[in-house]
């Protein structure tokens, strides 16, 4: 049993681009990675796509399906609307390469200023179950980075250069979380990483395919670990007393209030997405 | 014409960069070598994060009784005694402290009680032995080695398909390639070369490998003079999804047979019993594999040609917990609640047990220069590979052969490539842009895998095989007048497959060859017209090496070892007499 479906794609460069219609014949069970390979094979030959696993397991194949951040590979045809073509655009928060394939690279240069896990020398290598569950939460991720193009910090206001993002503040959490780990990131999770940037939409949460609970369990509790150690005032009248850590502080008083600002807007369904084009290159 | 090439040096070059080429660059980079990584894909992506149950190492903290001999003669069982004897031992003896590493890198595994790693059964595992965590353990791994890689001083690029290794008469001295995005040509000079470049089962239409599984390793050995070994043993694994048609072959991982997943047929009879009746459900892999493939030949398989298995009888929480990303896979993908209905499973191509010949101790192939490890090389697994063993087998021989390329690096002289060799290359790929051809690169990899699947698969036999090798010539022929559909030279993947066919037609010949010639059926080999072990073939290797443009098959003793030779009876003793006392009434 087969059915005819409308894929528009998007075909182009750097410079401009425009939606493609392509038919193809469904089968049961099809996920859009399938249709666009598809696509691919009769069609359009030279179509640029990432994919590795088609499992949804190493989050090489994320795009704006219908205008939402979704992996082609775990989104069934069948579960999209029949009466309209499926749209499929690359993700938005990077410069497009060409067709759905943008370039990501400046995730991998954010991971690289993370000061890796660093045990002691005498660890003890002891850990309990309830320890490996609260990290492995964190561990999921997939590296997808579609939490990155949702983040309106990122998107939207294009702060690259002042924000980790959603993807990094997890694996700052699970490092922060891991009971060996002795570095202090603190400091990194406020100013380098610019934690107090994220005004807790929770869009990063809505679409993470690996089900993080981003907003809560990651990005929150660094925002308050940041809070006791900058911003108590039962602390900070320690500090003064005690003399220690005089840190100077430079940032906008935003962060002060984030953890607790107001909820934004949930990610919009079918807002209209701008076109990726020259002018949409990353801060950083 | 100017040849635009980026070029590059370093002291090791490692091709690949999943378990084994990071773990390669990680030993290669801390040895003091200047080292790059190169990787077709995006860091992280690689073919490693798709393992799912567990990491074989005989810590003995579930089972305080394992230790490495056990590991290594149901190993050296598993794979019907022709794996190199060296390589099986150092793999059961280092993959404890592999393990340990990981885990002092950052890796969380699931825990005992005690708060050590935990270890769970799997299928030929003498004692629960692989350490996991739920079901996702080689994204775990390959996220916890790109996070050292990074910051170990390597430079990675990523994105970037290797198309040949360059040579200076018979020394390897680097690799040309291709980067992706922007089409642009880049060349490394470096004394020592590492091939991690997985496996390739992209040659058969149903496999679990990712997309980049196209074997490059294999047909970059060959075609730099190196020796291909084993390369007739393709694990099918048993258990890849069968339905709906676009998740074929999904890999359905063993830790469900693990946790207590049971194996039935249309009639709801447990077959496994009528196959291993002492192993059942977790026997090793060709066995429940060639099971399963019967089960549904005979017409008692399921609607869509699996077979049922279950672990509906097991607590919810239990699956949950222990199986999350199964659960997930089928409920998303399937629309089945394996916490309360059956998932339908048939084999799936795996995992090549064959490879790069090489000396398991320092990673050398016999071509100066050039070194392999992990799926891409051979000798570790012989005719069957065990549940949990590649991850191990990563760990253990990517370091071996970092260190050894290394070593090498640091008593080989300055490199210098010739523009000669580069030219030719960068004109192998400009020709599939330029060319008149009339091919289409997409429809000769979809003949290629219907043929390799029909030809080559589980079972297989001399008219098929026969077949096979005059529909490669057939193909060899087409593949010769492909072109690229487009001539952008930015992210133009039907040009890159123009290239990519080239390694897989080797790689397919080089499976089928090895299979004609072993006349016997033997772990994941199994000959329809040879049924039985053969004598002969049980102590020897199919050795392939190029020889005037063609392939040289050679049969070669199995590599042994003296004082390993009383465990390995040990073990066939042991089989005897439990096959013996099963077979008494």
């Amino acid at each position: 049993m087969t059915d005819t479906r409308t894929l528009e794609i998007w075909r182009g460069g750097p410079d401009s681009g425009e939606r493609v219609a392509y038919e193809i014949e469904a089968e049961p069970g099809m996920v859009v990675l399938d249709a666009v390979l598809e696509v691919q094979r009769t069609q359009a030959q030279d179509l640029a796509v990432r994919w590795n696993c088609k499992a949804a397991k190493c989050g090489s194949c994320s795009a704006e399906i219908n205008g939402r951040p979704r992996l082609m590979c775990k989104t069934r045809l069948d579960h999209l609307p029949e009466e309209t073509p499926i749209t499929v655009e690359p993700i938005k928060a990077f410069p497009p390469i060409r067709d759905l394939v943008t370039d990501v690279s400046w995730n991998y240069k954010v991971n690289e200023r993370i000061p890796p896990f660093t045990p002691a020398p005498d660890a003890e290598w002891s850990i309990a179950q309830e320890d490996v569950d609260r990290m492995s939460e964190f561990r999921k991720c997939i590296e997808c980075f579609l939490c990155q193009d949702v983040c309106h910090v990122l998107r939207e206001h294009r702060l690259h250069s002042q924000y980790f993002g959603p993807r990094f503040l997890v694996r700052l959490a699970s490092l922060e979380m891991h009971p060996l780990d002795t570095l202090d990131r603190i400091d990194m999770i406020k100013d380098e990483a610019g934690v107090g940037l994220c005004n807790i939409t929770k869009c990063c949460t809505e679409v993470c395919p690996a089900e993080i609970h981003i907003t809560d369990n990651a990005i929150i509790p660094l925002k308050e670990r940041v809070v006791d150690r900058h911003y108590d005032p039962v602390m900070m009248v320690v500090r003064k007393v005690t003399g220690r850590d005089r840190r100077a502080r430079n940032d906008s008083p935003v962060d002060e209030h984030a953890a607790r600002g107001p909820v934004g807007p949930a990610w919009p369904e079918d807002s209209e997405k701008p076109v990726p084009g020259p002018g949409d290159q990353p801060v950083g | 014409m100017a040849l635009e090439v980026e070029r590059h040096e370093f002291d090791v070059l490692v091709i690949g960069a999943g378990g084994a080429g990071l773990r390669a660059a990680i030993a290669a980079a801390e040895a003091g070598a200047r080292t790059a990584l190169v990787c077709r894909s995006l860091l992280g992506k690689a073919h490693t994060v798709m393992a799912e149950g567990g990491v074989a190492a005989a810590l003995g903290n579930v089972a305080p009784e394992d230790g490495w001999e056990t590991h290594f003669q149901d190993t050296m069982f598993s794979a019907k005694y022709l794996n190199n004897w060296r390589m099986a031992e150092l793999h059961a003896k280092e993959a404890p402290d592999r393990v340990r590493e990981l885990e002092h890198w950052g890796a969380v595994f699931d825990r005992t009680p005690d708060r050590k790693m935990s270890q769970r059964a799997f299928g030929g595992h003498t004692h629960k032995r692989l350490v996991h965590i739920g079901d996702r353990t080689g994204l775990e791994m390959i996220r916890t080695l790109q996070d050292k890689a990074v910051h170990s001083g390597i430079e990675v690029f990523m994105e970037c398909t290797i198309t040949r290794l360059l040579k200076d008469g018979e020394r390897v001295v680097g690799a040309f390639g291709y980067r992706r995005g922007s089409g642009e040509f880049l060349a490394f000079a470096a004394p020592a070369v590492v091939l991690g470049t997985g496996g390739g089962g992209r040659s058969y239409r149903i496999t679990s490998n990712s997309w980049e599984c196209f074997g490059d390793g294999y047909a970059l050995a060959y075609d730099a003079g190196a020796e291909l070994v084993d390369m007739e043993f393709v694990q099918f694994h048993p258990t890849g999804m069968v339905y709906p048609p676009g998740v074929v072959g999904l890999l359905v991982t063993e830790a469900v047979r693990g946790e207590g997943g049971i194996l039935r047929n249309r009639d709801g009879e447990r077959f496994m019993s009528n196959y291993d009746e002492r192993r059942m459900e977790l026997s090793t892999r060709d066995v429940v594999a060639r099971a399963i493939f019967t089960e549904v030949k005979e017409d008692r398989g399921t609607e869509h040609g699996g077979v049922f298995l279950d672990v509906s009888h097991l607590p919810d929480t239990t699956v949950r917990q222990k199986l999350p990303s199964m659960y997930d896979q089928f409920m998303e993908l399937a629309g089945v609640d394996i916490t309360k209905q059956p998932m339908e499973v048939g084999p799936t191509c795996h995992y090549f047990m064959g490879g790069v010949r090489i000396d398991g101790d320092t990673g050398h192939s016999p071509v100066a220069g050039l070194l392999a490890t992990g799926e891409c090389s051979g000798g570790m697994n012989g005719a069957n590979r065990l549940g949990g063993n590649s991850l191990s087998d990563l760990l253990v021989f990517g370091r071996r052969a970092g260190e050894g390329a290394a070593e090498a690096a640091a008593r080989a002289d300055r490199i210098s490539l010739q523009d000669v060799g580069l030219e030719e290359a960068a004109q192998e790929m400009l020709d599939y842009l330029e060319g008149q051809g009339t091919e289409n690169p997409y429809q000769i990899h979809d003949d290629l895998r219907d043929m390799m699947q029909a030809n080559v698969g589980i079972f297989r036999d001399k008219p098929g095989l026969e077949d096979a090798v005059s529909k490669l010539d057939e193909l060899d022929q087409r593949a010769c007048r492909v072109a690229a559909p487009a001539s952008t030279r930015v992210y133009n993947p039907g040009w890159h497959l123009c290239r990519d066919l080239q390694t897989m037609l080797t790689v397919s010949r080089a499976v089928t060859l090895a299979a004609l010639r072993r006349e016997e059926s033997r772990g994941a080999h199994s000959r329809l017209d040879h049924t039985g072990f053969d004598d002969y073939w049980g102590e020897h290797n199919i050795v392939i090496t190029r020889e005037g443009g063609e392939m040289r098959l050679v049969d070669e003793p199995v590599r042994k070892r003296a004082e390993l030779e009383q465990l390995v009876q040990q073990r066939q003793e042991q089989e005897q007499q439990a096959t013996s006392k099963a077979n008494t009434p």
